[in-house]
């Protein structure tokens, strides 16, 4: 019988989630927005392999499932940051607030 | 206490004290340092977990790869060395809301318990999940080479520098 429960490392979860959801939403450097999406996508990642461990049906999908998860992660944050070099060379900045042009 | 417990408090701690230093922390490359700490810790978690190659997987991907992709993106462009803060009242509004959706899904999840586990997970996991992976999931597994391909030539040809442009300029 293991001594840390699912809802222990479910919180953990939820505090990495609420800590890169504010990040994103509150910081201005188009990278470290970036890189808090990436830690969103990482406590997810954790909700995954501990219901992996600790369900009705325990099995290997959540883990599969995460890996997949890394992957497109990945994937997304080349993406991202080969977006954010064309507008920095286009427009000189990396500062969210003032990629405004779409608002204009 | 079982060592179990005690691996995981210390992993845990670390893993929100990196999140807290992202979030407090004013230079910009100290930012990403600290988040290293971040994904070396959900590393130690996933093992906690037996999750031993999704683990493994992490620190390769995630504290080697995107950390140093994201660096150089902090490299390759002009920043200020001092990150300005957001208006007060924008931090003061998003940290409610999101303290309310935290207050929220920790009531619903504090409780939750399924009071089983599998203890086998962690034997020949790797080995499991190749076997899973080349069979049950197999169609997946070939689709995400296909997203790889599309997001290389996608970023080569997003972040290449455009020969028309500098031409018709002269």
């Amino acid at each position: 019988m293991s001594s840390v429960s699912l809802a222990a490392y479910l919180t953990l979860a939820l505090i990495l989630f609420c800590i890169g959801l504010f990040g994103a939403l509150t910081k201005r450097n188009a990278v470290i927005v970036l890189i808090s999406i990436e830690l969103m996508l990482n406590a997810v990642n954790i909700n995954l392999v501990a219901f992996a461990k600790y369900s009705i049906n325990p099995g290997l999908t959540g883990q599969i499932f995460s890996l997949f998860t890394i992957t497109v992660a990945a994937a997304e944050a080349a993406v991202g940051l080969a977006i954010l070099i064309a507008l920095y060379r286009n427009r000189q900045t990396v500062n969210v607030d003032e990629m405004d042009t779409m608002k204009r | 206490m079982t060592g179990e417990m005690i691996a995981f408090f210390f992993l845990a701690l670390t893993a929100i004290a990196g999140g807290v230093l992202l979030i407090n922390l004013s230079n910009v490359v100290h930012m990403v340092v600290a988040l290293i700490f971040t994904f070396i810790a959900i590393a130690g978690i996933y093992i906690t977990l037996s999750a031993e190659f999704v683990a493994v997987v992490q620190v390769l991907i995630y504290s080697g790869a995107i950390t140093i992709i994201m660096l150089f993106g902090i490299m390759l462009t002009r920043h200020q060395e001092k990150e300005k803060r957001a208006p007060r009242l924008k931090v003061i509004l998003t940290g409610l809301a999101i303290g309310l959706f935290f207050l929220i899904m920790y009531g619903k999840i504090k409780d939750l318990d399924f009071g089983q586990q599998n203890a086998e997970l962690h034997i020949d996991n790797t080995k499991k999940i190749g076997i899973e992976l080349y069979s049950h999931y197999v169609i997946p597994f070939e689709l995400t080479s296909v997203l790889l391909l599309v997001a290389l030539i996608g970023s080569i040809i997003l972040a290449k520098r455009d020969d028309d442009e500098k031409e018709a300029k002269k």
